[in-house]
């Protein structure tokens, strides 16, 4: 299936979703105005990835920041990603931003997948 | 000439660094991060406080910008945003016209905030999160919950009634500046 690469900018984060390469990341800022309208492409990308899923799926969010809105369409992500087989998270924070790691552990209590945190 | 000095006047009084008035977009909260951005990068502030200021800041400027929205008049449209940097704490502060008829419903909200502990606050906002849509607006009606949280402290507000139909919606929240 086609890749899904989505350039980041000063409100808007990179996405790319690679299913050849295996590479499933989202990182920078995310403070769309639609954040609806932003994350749809990605969410229709996973739901058509979902029937054709690798044997592994290991989705990168490495966010500086997301607004409230976002973190709605955040956790629609994480929910499709909980009916993939073989898929886990990995949430990256900056070593002294506790608020980044909470907000990943609190993702983590809502959906069934694995989650490994990692410090930069 | 006066109210060029008052104003100034005022502003050192409240230590405010950074003032916008006026309507509120998108671009418009994106020159105001950034502008804010330099200016605490240049008081040399610690990462985690920035982060916090930043945050509330975010979710201040698009509750307005979403607000706005559902106003009419371009008068009614302007609107305050202010960040002041106080010895402990910064102040995020904003300004804005409501409808009368959505007091009641934002200050239950508000109330109800202020009511919560921290795992309290924590249980809201992970309520709200899974189960509310997101509003035709765009908004997840998680804003003030957030910044709730990030804060730290009691959000405070203030309605001044303008004329029969509308309001002023003053709002605060400090950050302090030295984490615990």
């Amino acid at each position: 299936m086609d890749t899904l690469t989505i350039n980041g900018t000063d409100d808007t984060p990179s996405v790319t979703l690679d299913k050849s390469k295996g590479v499933f990341e989202i990182s920078g800022r995310s403070l769309p105005e639609d954040a609806a309208g932003f994350f749809k492409p990605v969410l229709n990308w996973i739901d058509a990835y979902k029937d054709q899923s690798n044997p592994a799926t290991n989705l990168q969010v490495k966010l500086e920041y997301f607004n409230t809105a976002s973190s709605k369409l955040i956790l629609d992500i994480l929910t499709k990603f909980e009916k993939i087989q073989g898929a886990k998270i990995t949430w990256y924070h900056f070593s002294d931003d506790e608020d980044m790691k909470e907000a990943g552990q609190e993702f983590s209590e809502l959906v069934e997948i694995p989650f490994e945190f990692k410090a930069i | 000439m006066n109210y060029i000095y008052n104003i100034h006047k005022t502003m050192v009084e409240e230590n405010i660094i950074l003032v916008y008035e006026g309507e509120f977009t998108q671009e418009i909260t994106k020159a105001v991060l950034s502008m804010a951005e330099k200016k605490l990068d240049s008081k040399g502030e610690e990462g985690n406080i920035k982060r916090k200021v930043f945050n509330v800041m975010v979710e201040c400027l698009q509750n307005i910008c979403k607000h706005s929205e559902t106003l009419s008049v371009p008068n009614e449209k302007k609107a305050i945003f202010m960040i002041g940097c106080e010895e402990d704490c910064y102040v995020i502060t904003s300004g804005n016209m409501i409808a009368n008829k959505d007091i009641k419903g934002l200050s239950e909200k508000l109330e109800k905030i202020n009511s919560l502990d921290k795992d309290g606050l924590k249980n809201f906002y992970k309520e709200l999160l899974q189960n509310s849509e997101l509003s035709d607006k765009g908004g997840a009606g998680l804003g003030f919950v957030d910044i709730a949280r990030k804060s730290g402290q009691k959000l405070e507000y203030n309605f001044e009634l303008v004329d029969s139909d509308y309001s002023f919606f003053s709002f605060k929240s400090k950050i302090a500046r030295i984490s615990d």
